[in-house]
């Protein structure tokens, strides 16, 4: 979903546990502010709730647990960004908790470096590569990869 | 009901399907020899084109495919390799299947030939040598006639102490809707005041307009027990008669004379009847109600006529009616709180007129089980004759409906099943005979409705499934450890893994192994169940039981914990208190005493993982399916909801406890419980308690 490594894309930048995130902006529906949630018992915390989005029955995603990070309550700032990916040839909308939403950017394809494989906190396969905007390192997050992978 | 299309279109229509799946099956083969699965696909393709094609009378393709699919079926076993000169052969005879189905009359046969010795040449077989003789298509069987109704007329009284003796009269007027489309007026003229009234006795009449194809004596029948003492007329009514004034003369509840006096006046003629004091306001009415009757009858007589649909537009209506159902639900609750009569009314409206949008809707896509059914006839009939069977297909509940998708996915599997049935279950007339059995085989298909489910059954008196074969076959193929424990039912799936096939030779029917295996994964997606029994020279019956797919199902709102969750209400059979001595078992058995028998219950707090404390007053729903029971504590019963069906995606696919979603009057999604999968939960824990 997100475009080749080294090449320049839109991008949608937003805050998760204290790292910027950058999502190929292509893939966003919307951006919603906090609704109700509906918890699936017996589903993976992961993607353990459903939210209604315009009448359509949609999984919420914490990707916060996929890396570790520390479940913080929701805040003012907090809001769902509503994705469709591409999951197991079928076309899934799926929403994303994010702690802030920034905006939308062009991250330049130069400034994109692969992962490196040491220093890494999270599982190297998750992550397309890193990207730095002035002094600020952007993470951008295999999407597909992390709702597929076991 | 849509007229019969031609059986040998539907076939043209699947083949070419079918045939699209083969040769894009055939060329990823020739990338990917090694890949088993577009191995199976593409066997499967021809061994289905082969099955229906002989059923429809198509049997120079059939033939022609039968070779094929030998030739495949040797590469499906490894002794053959599929290289890429097999796989042109198999596209040119791919190509040539097409043209005997699509213009049988200008196939050019010797091409036929020479595709069939390319074939032998590869396989290095000569079975391979001839080529099926060629037939004409034979006719489609001829549609049945809908039989001859007439309309019949019924009053009738109760005697006053009807009631006291046990009668009721709602039985009687259902026993008579069952006979054909009735229409209902009560005459409630010989009420008394309410003060004189006494509430066990009967004062009503009924006029009862019905439409049947039943006799006479149908109707009498359903007053057998009470004809003693009520008043019963039944008349047949003239089709023509359509006048309010004829019906009421014709009725004896005026004289022809009032009539031409109050005709002459010309005005609305009940209203003068009426005025003038000749008749009671009611009868008019009930007059008037067999008029409407009538000539609804004979409107759809003459528009019996059909239309056809794209099969899209049809979910979109289906899509937006369930938007409208769930908007309906907000606007009740947001006017929940409010005093506005006229708001309420109106609100009153919208869900009456949804709910029937609802039903009509749905009732669009139901067809019958017959039209799939009748398909068989063919089928079983030229089967018979090939193997020299005395075989006969009986079938009952034709009438039953289902979703019109899931009809034409059961097409297949029905197929193999019967084909297993006549080729491994039914034995020749001098075996039976020997066996003790009449010298004439029998299949018998029917199909009911149980609950939330639609069971269809295919039963056979044949020999039975053997059950010795089936383990030493399963231990052959590694499927089973050697000497493995197993109880009946799962000794039965196992004929449902791909390439399972007791068959001591492979016949033009079956015994390749393939079948089963495509009857398992479609009744499988359409998630449905497969029961077997089978009882040793007795016969096989296999049961597929099936949800009625319903876009929109009623549904028992309740609360467990601060989650919500919706019961199929058609699951549900009744809700009991779990009383305190009941809940303090805690750590004993789960087990309820339902009017003497012990039905087991799940605590869905401690299923679902609920934190909060438990409400005083826990409350148990209890459910079923078919004749297994199951009791669900819940926290609070909330009311009935009209439940959209949404499915969930992908991601929770692993989530066992939940059939889908369904969006809530406040906007909130609430998950739908799976019934099938909760009791027989409940059903595990019944075990226990047995084995303990």
């Amino acid at each position: 979903m997100v475009a080749n490594d080294n090449q320049s894309f839109e991008a949608l930048t937003l805050a998760l546990g204290g790292e910027i995130f950058a999502i190929d902006a292509n893939c966003v529906h919307e951006i919603l502010d906090m609704i109700p949630q509906t918890d699936v018992p017996g589903a993976e915390p992961f993607v353990g709730s459903l939210i209604n989005v315009r009448g359509k029955v949609v999984p919420l995603s914490d990707l916060r647990i996929k890396f570790g990070m520390e479940l913080t309550p929701p805040t003012i700032d907090t809001r769902i960004v509503v994705v469709e990916i591409p999951l197991g040839g079928e076309s899934t909308v799926v929403g994303l908790l994010a702690d802030k939403v920034y905006e939308v950017t062009t991250i330049g394809g130069a400034s994109i470096e692969e992962t490196p494989d040491i220093g890494m906190r999270w599982r190297p396969d998750f992550i397309k590569g890193i990207g730095k905007r002035g002094s600020d390192f952007i993470v951008i997050p295999d999407i597909v990869r992390i709702f597929t992978a076991d | 009901m849509t007229p019969r299309s031609d059986p040998a279109q539907a076939f043209r229509e699947e083949a070419q399907e079918l045939l699209a799946s083969l040769e894009a099956a055939l060329l990823s083969l020739e990338e990917q020899p090694d890949d088993r699965d577009l191995l199976d696909t593409a066997f499967r393709a021809l061994h289905t084109i082969k099955g229906s094609g002989a059923m429809f009378g198509f049997q120079a393709a059939a033939g022609f495919t039968h070779h094929l699919e030998t030739a495949f079926d040797r590469v499906r076993k490894g002794e053959l390799a599929p290289n890429s000169s097999l796989i042109s052969v198999a596209l040119a005879a791919q190509d040539h299947i097409r043209a005997l189905i699509e213009t049988p009359d200008q196939a050019d046969m010797a091409e036929g030939e020479r595709l069939l010795a390319r074939v032998a040449d590869l396989t290095g077989g000569d079975d391979a040598r001839a080529a099926g003789a060629a037939s004409a298509p034979a006719p489609a069987t001829p549609g049945q006639e809908k039989p001859k109704e007439t309309t019949w007329r019924s009053r009738f009284k109760l005697a006053p102490d009807a009631l006291e003796r046990g009668s009721n009269p709602l039985l009687l007027l259902d026993e008579l809707r069952s006979l054909g489309s009735a229409t209902v007026t009560a005459l409630t003229g010989g009420l008394p005041p309410i003060e004189e009234l006494n509430p066990l006795h009967c004062y009503l009449t009924w006029d009862v307009v019905l439409t049947t194809a039943q006799p006479r004596d149908a109707i009498e029948d359903v007053f057998i027990f009470v004809l003693d003492d009520t008043d019963l007329r039944i008349e047949q009514v003239k089709p023509d008669q359509e006048r309010i004034g004829e019906i009421l003369v014709d009725r004896g509840d005026i004289e022809p004379d009032t009539l031409e006096k109050v005709a002459a006046a010309q005005h609305k003629l009940g209203e003068l009847l009426v005025e003038g004091g000749a008749v009671s306001e009611e009868r008019v009415r009930s007059a008037l109600a067999e008029q409407k009757h009538v000539r609804q009858e004979g409107e759809a007589g003459k528009a019996a006529g059909s239309i056809r649909v794209p099969a899209e537009r049809l979910d979109d209506l289906m899509d937006q009616v369930g938007e409208l159902v769930i908007a309906h639900a907000r606007l009740k609750q947001l006017i929940a709180g409010s005093t506005d009569l006229q708001i309420k009314s109106v609100t009153e409206e919208i869900e009456r007129l949804s709910n029937g949008l609802r039903d009509t809707a749905m009732g669009i896509r139901m067809v019958p089980i017959g039209t799939l059914f009748s398909r068989f006839r063919r089928l079983v009939r030229d089967l018979s004759q090939e193997q020299a069977k005395d075989i006969v297909l009986t079938m009952a509940g034709e009438e039953t409906e289902l979703d019109k998708t899931m009809i034409e996915r059961l097409n297949d599997p029905l197929v193999h099943i019967i084909r297993n049935s006549l080729d491994h279950g039914l034995e020749r007339s001098e075996e039976r005979v020997a066996a003790g059995k009449s010298p004439q085989g029998t299949v018998h298909l029917s199909a009911r409705h149980a609950g939330t489910q639609v069971l269809i059954s295919i039963k056979d008196d044949g020999r039975g499934l053997d059950r010795d074969r089936i383990r030493a076959k399963a231990e052959e193929q590694g499927l089973i450890q050697p000497g493995a424990r197993l109880s009946e039912p799962e000794l039965f799936q196992l004929i449902f893994q791909p390439g399972f096939s007791t068959a001591k030779a492979v016949t033009s029917l079956s015994g390749r192994g393939v079948g089963m295996d495509v009857v398992k994964r479609t009744i499988d997606s359409l998630r449905g169940t497969i029961d077997i029994t089978s009882s040793p020279g007795a016969g096989t019956e296999i049961t597929l039981g099936l949800p009625l797919t319903l876009a929109i199902i009623d549904g028992l709102l309740v609360r467990v914990g601060q989650g919500r969750f919706v019961i199929p209400l058609s699951a549900v059979e009744e809700c009991v208190e779990l009383t305190a001595e009941e809940d303090a078992r805690h750590k004993g058995r789960n087990f309820l005493n339902i009017r003497g028998q012990l039905v087991p219950f799940i605590r869905l707090r401690e299923v679902f993982g609920s934190r909060l404390p438990a409400d005083p007053y826990q409350k148990v729903v209890i459910i079923s399916t078919g004749d297994r029971r199951v009791g669900l504590v819940v926290d609070q019963v909330l009311g009935d909801h009209q439940t959209v069906i949404k499915s969930m995606s992908k991601l929770h696919a692993d989530v066992e406890n939940f059939s889908g979603a369904t969006i809530l009057g406040d906007g909130s999604v609430a998950l739908i419980l799976d019934v099938s999968h909760l009791v027989a939960f409940g059903q595990t824990l019944d075990q226990e308690r047995n084995a303990s």
